[in-house]
């Protein structure tokens, strides 16, 4: 009966139709889209008519104090939660609130969580291996092979986020920052059009910090970022644009200068920080 | 045969018609005298006399003309004196005397002369009785004879009715006494216009009438017969509805008080006891126990073993806790095993050290019979009982999650374990105490299934898998869920069980579940936010 | 190719030299051995022993979706009675007209429930092809579609144990009813031959014990063929971070289905190798306790190891034999001590306890304890 259901009910067209696989369409603009977007949580007003504009190849930095809807808005955009009203739009072509979270993330957009979220039981190497942009359909992956250029992409980023002497080591005793690293690593296997980074330097030393903000400023361009961070320092030094939440929705937006002078926002957040 | 009819027909008439006869006593001697031709008459002379003594409208009459039927009524060889023999197991029977009702202790049946009595006096009797039943100063009296007149009125008496119920001052005994006639008058004349009075009528015998006018040549009786039982039809199908809303509920809330212990410590801890219904099992050996240290006060028995039963199944929650569960923190899947474990083991010791058999629970005398609603409609006690109980666990429990201390811990742990642990909660010490109240409320659910069901090893397995169903049905975190859920479960199984048999009732209940479970993954109830999702 | 992989390695190759050259000992044992030394192999052990090993093969089925794919299944005794049912029907047919009653179509229970002709879902198990393969099928189907159900609409841990257990459960109510035309409480029994060979004489039997121990070993060689694949490692994924593995894009609920029914059928398997070895298949095997019993095999033998499935599963129903036999009273208090004592005290089974982890790459050796309400 349910199947009959979402064979006629839903407003989607069929699996085999599903543009899924088909390109991102950013001709028209934007890269990601979000207009008039609400959700609550038994009566918790979460999101609050959030309106959101990311450009294709845009960096953009997201702050806000505890509570403002950061994580809950990724959660939107990578197909976890579902909002109660509004559009949010990948590209020109792809309503992102028809689809699942393994289609969204096979369209290109990949997404760090607060929480360091490997794989603990696997290594490194596999963490990275199942990353990888590759069919993710059962029976290829069930048949597929380690080929020389999958080693060498591997080892590529093994490079470049500095765990290539722990390839086999199990994720599971990775300190929290090499975790951190390990999932950037993971994000950049995907290949992804759009990254969805949530506070990617809690738990790293200064060192660690540059590094990553050195890298996350050399993906820009390429890819499209969006970072949620609350270290201000960290935000300072890589963001060109920044986007200030507070109770689910943009309070303001512009340079970092603009933001930290306006009025609004220094009462409701840098106010209280400071 | 046909003479005595007569006769007694006869007599009849002039009882009924005379009721000036009927006066107060008749005095020892005159009592003696009618007792003594009872005695010593023929058979179709004491119908006469019978009648005599039924026209006395002395009070002892009906006891008189009740044992006397029984073959209980008797005279002391020696002297004379009537009896009325209460016990006549033995040599020795316990008596008292007829005309003082004195008890006269044991006599030796040898020296008693019982009054005889043949089975066409016996039949006269009783609607003798029956009539001087309906005289009975007392309604409650008037109304069970009336009531028993149903399908047994003969002419005589049809003759007599409109009398009686003209002189009757109670309307119920009237509406019983009017059913009565208008069943004799469509069983033996085929009356049309008493078919009307039927019509509705939730009587088996006024069924039974009508059934057999629907077979008459008579058209207009037949037409008028059909639509009256298709009035009774509608009226008994609403009646069998109620029936089986009443054993849902009753199931459902069998099924409510066996999953809410579950469902409380589910929702606190995340982890599934499956040895819940062996605690179940154990309040309801409590149960047994307790009637066996107080034998003969089953009532006290089972009243006392309401705490009992609550405290032992909470003590061995704390055990179970203590020694198996805390040990598995966060490992939800692996608690469920343990404590499998544990349930077998417990099974086993019962099966060891009580009985692999069944155990018997003696159900209070307040407790067993049933109210009867109207003909049709009679709801057994103990199950009326057990929904009472039922009630009265949940908004207990409800009381301590809405206004103690204890309840608003459990919530805030419910919601969200580590916050409350940073908010100064002990998380520990709330677990033990969820756990020993879920476990006591098994207890209490066992009390209450030892009203119902055999007390036995499996008990607690026969239950086990239907309150995870209510839990998964209902949801976790929420007590509405699982009421709701415990009532809906029980009255579709009951309103399958008609069509389907029990069997395949219950499977499926259990494919909706599952089905359900699609839906709804989290239950009716769910738990919503961040916190939950996980 | 995938199947091919696992003979790479150490454990794969020790396992099944050590399952073949068991084969071979108790074969040479039986047949060469004169009957009254103390190395014979009586028939009866023989068949014994069979029966361990597909009691084996199906604990390697379960730990396939609970070690790596974190699915408790407490209704795997569904699959593997499904599995026996089908070889029950057909084993039934090829009595043909030898039963009580004679009737040379009619099964003898159908006779005595007076039924007149077959119903249609025996047609066709007189056919030794078409019942091997609803013996894959009809568990396989089974998971299909109670797989699809459960996963899509992301039904996991306790829950989805629970409903396990109200599958195994309603099929067993099911099966005790005579209308399902399938024996009824007492099952399919009395089989007389299989495949032309008599199934009461040693060396049917025999066969029967080797078939089962190539047929532990070909489940065993898929198990690990899938666990050592990409696969594997996105099964593991699921087990231990399973929206993490969405994100990637992997439709978790499909590899959970894949790998679900795969181990449905390797059950089912099992469940007709049984049947023949010890004559009958009734209800009972639908029962929930079976079903949990075979958990703790493997939670006894170490899960996310496969062979410590195999080890776990030898060693619990061994001691069953020998328990049962001497108290059979004291079997539950052991079985029960047996789920306690494994799981507070040996959350890593024998296994754990013999071989160390020695590499990271056999990464799947401790599952980390996942969220309370994933």
């Amino acid at each position: 009966m349910s199947i009959l259901q979402e064979l006629t009910n839903r407003d989607r067209v069929f699996e085999f139709l599903a543009p899924a696989q088909s390109p991102v369409d950013v001709r028209h603009g934007p890269i990601l889209y979000l207009e008039d977007v609400n959700v609550s949580f038994d009566g918790f007003k979460a999101i609050n008519n959030l309106n959101l504009t990311i450009d294709d190849g845009e960096l953009r930095c997201i702050i806000g104090p505890n509570g403002a809807g950061k994580t809950t808005m990724m959660d939107i955009i990578t197909g976890k939660t579902r909002p109660d009203t509004g559009s949010v739009w990948f590209g020109s072509r792809h309503n992102l609130l028809t689809l699942s979270e393994p289609d969204i993330a096979s369209l290109g957009i990949g997404r760090k969580f607060q929480k360091p979220t490997v794989f603990e039981a696997l290594t490194v190497f596999e963490n990275l291996e199942l990353a990888m942009a590759a069919d993710k359909r059962v029976f290829p992956t069930l048949t597929a092979l380690m080929t020389p250029e999958y080693r060498d992409r591997i080892d590529e980023v093994l490079e470049m986020i500095g765990l290539k002497e722990l390839r086999q080591a199990l994720a599971g005793i990775l300190s929290h920052g090499q975790k951190q690293w390990l999932e950037i690593g993971m994000l950049l296997m995907q290949k992804p059009r759009l990254l969805l980074v949530d506070e990617p330097v809690a738990g790293m030393t200064e060192q660690e910090m540059e590094r990553t903000a050195e890298l996350l400023t050399s993906l820009a361009g390429k890819q499209s970022v969006v970072v949620v961070e609350h270290d201000m320092g960290f935000v300072r030094s890589i963001a060109r644009k920044v986007t200030v939440l507070h109770q689910g929705s943009v309070l303001a937006e512009g340079s970092m200068d603009q933001v930290s002078n306006d009025p609004e926002v220094i009462k409701v957040y840098l106010g209280e920080e400071a | 045969m046909g003479i005595f009819r007569l006769l007694s027909h006869l007599l009849l008439t002039v009882f009924v018609l005379y009721p000036g006869l009927v006066q107060a006593q008749v005095d020892d001697s005159e009592a003696q005298q009618l007792l003594t031709s009872l005695a010593e008459s023929s058979f179709a002379e004491k119908k006469e006399v019978v009648n005599q003594i039924a026209g006395s409208g002395d009070e002892r009459a009906r006891g008189w003309l009740e044992s006397f039927a029984s073959n209980k009524l008797g005279r002391i060889e020696s002297s004379g004196q009537f009896i009325i023999v209460l016990e006549n197991r033995g040599r020795d029977w316990t008596v008292e005397s007829a005309l003082t009702g004195e008890n006269l202790g044991e006599i030796s049946r040898r020296d008693i002369d019982t009054v005889r009595v043949n089975n066409a006096l016996r039949n006269e009797l009783e609607s003798i009785l029956s009539v001087l039943d309906l005289k009975s100063p007392e309604e409650h009296n008037r109304l069970t004879a009336a009531r028993a007149l149903k399908g047994s009125v003969d002419g005589v008496l049809a003759e007599r009715l409109p009398e009686l119920m003209s002189d009757e001052k109670s309307d119920s005994v009237r509406a019983a006494l009017t059913e009565a006639l208008a069943i004799y008058q469509v069983e033996e004349q085929g009356d049309v216009a008493a078919v009307a009075t039927l019509s509705g009528s939730l009587n088996s015998q006024a069924r039974a009438a009508l059934q057999q006018a629907m077979r008459s040549d008579d058209a207009a009786l037949v037409a008028a017969a059909t639509k009256a039982m298709a009035s009774i039809e509608q009226k008994l199908k609403l009646n069998r509805a109620a029936e089986t809303l009443y054993f849902g509920l009753s199931l459902g809330s069998v099924l409510m008080l066996a999953a809410i212990g579950l469902a409380i410590t589910f929702g606190v801890m995340g982890v599934i006891n499956m040895a819940h219904g062996e605690l179940i099992m154990l309040g309801a050996y409590t149960t047994w126990g307790m009637q066996q240290l107080l034998p003969g006060q089953p009532g006290l028995a089972l009243i006392l073993s309401i705490p009992a039963g609550f405290l032992v199944a909470a003590l061995a929650g704390i055990a179970i806790e203590r020694t198996v569960i805390q040990h598995l923190k966060g490992r939800p899947l692996e608690t469920l095993l343990a404590t499998f474990g544990v349930s077998l083991i417990l099974q086993q010791l019962v099966r060891t050290v009580i009985s692999p058999l069944n155990r018997t629970v003696i159900t209070p005398d307040w407790m067993s019979g049933s109210v009867m609603i109207n003909e049709a409609l009679s709801l057994t006690l103990n199950r009326l009982y057990v929904i009472g109980f039922a009630l009265v666990v949940f908004a207990g429990l409800m009381l301590i999650m809405r206004k103690t201390r204890l309840g608003l811990e459990v919530r805030a742990v419910t919601q969200n374990r580590a916050m409350a642990r940073s908010m100064g909660i002990k998380a520990t010490k709330v677990d033990i105490l969820t756990f020993a109240l879920g476990s006591g409320v098994a207890g209490l659910a066992g009390v209450a299934l030892s009203q119902i069901t055999n007390v036995g090893p499996n008990l607690g397995q026969a239950y086990i898998i239907d309150s995870f169903m209510v839990v998964v049905f209902g949801g976790v975190g929420n007590l509405w869920g699982t009421l709701l859920a415990g009532m809906t479960l029980g009255t579709i199984n009951q309103l399958l069980e008609p069509w389907a048999g029990a069997v395949l009732a219950k499977i499926m209940v259990l494919v909706f579940i599952i089905l359900f479970i699609q839906k709804r993954p989290r239950g009716l109830f769910p738990q919503k936010g961040r916190a939950a999702e996980g | 190719m995938w199947l091919m992989r696992p003979l790479q390695e150490r454990s794969t190759r020790i396992f099944l030299g050590v399952l073949f050259a068991s084969l071979a000992l108790v074969s040479v044992l039986h047949v060469f051995m004169p009957q009254d030394s103390a190395l014979y192999v009586s028939a009866y052990t023989v068949t014994l022993l069979g029966k361990y090993l597909c009691y084996a093969l199906l604990a390697v089925a379960v730990d396939l979706v609970w070690g790596y794919l974190g699915i408790l299944s407490l209704g795997h005794g569904a699959f593997f009675a499904l599995g026996g049912y089908a070889m029950g029907m057909y084993l039934m047919r090829q009595i043909g007209d030898r039963g009580v009653y004679g009737d040379p179509l009619l099964p003898d229970f159908m006779v005595f429930l007076n039924w007149q002709e077959l119903p249609w879902y025996w047609l066709g198990f007189d056919m030794a092809w078409f019942a091997f393969v609803m013996v894959l099928l009809a568990p396989g189907i089974l998971a299909l579609v109670f797989g699809f159900l459960a996963f899509r609409s992301r039904v996991t841990g306790v829950y989805l144990s629970i409903i396990t257990q109200a599958l195994t459960f309603a099929l067993m109510l099911a099966f005790f009813r005579n209308e399902m035309g399938l024996g009824g409480n007492n099952g399919l029994t009395d089989f007389k031959d299989m495949l032309g060979f008599d199934l009461r004489t040693d060396a049917t039997r025999l066969g029967l014990f080797i078939a089962t121990g190539i047929a532990l070993a070909m489940g065993y060689l898929i198990c690990r063929g899938i666990v050592t694949s990409k696969l594997g490692r996105v099964s593991v994924a699921c087990r231990d971070a399973e929206a993490r593995t969405r994100f990637l894009g992997y439709r978790v609920e499909r590899v959970q289905l894949f790998v679900f029914v795969v181990s449905a059928m390797l059950a089912g398997v099992a469940g007709a190798l049984y049947v023949p070895q010890v004559g009958i298949i009734n209800p009972s095997e639908f029962s929930p306790l079976f079903s949990i019993e075979v958990v703790v095999w493997v939670a006894l033998g170490g899960r996310a190891t496969l062979y410590g499935a195999v080890i776990g599963a030898i060693l619990v129903n061994y001691g069953k034999t020998v328990f049962t036999g001497i108290m059979p009273d004291a079997w539950l208090f052991a079985l029960g001590g047996l789920f306690v004592l494994v799981t507070v005290f040996l959350p890593k089974g024998i296994a754990g306890l013999l071989f160390k982890p020695r590499k990271s790459s056999d990464a799947s050796n401790t599952p980390p304890a996942k969220e309370a309400t994933a």
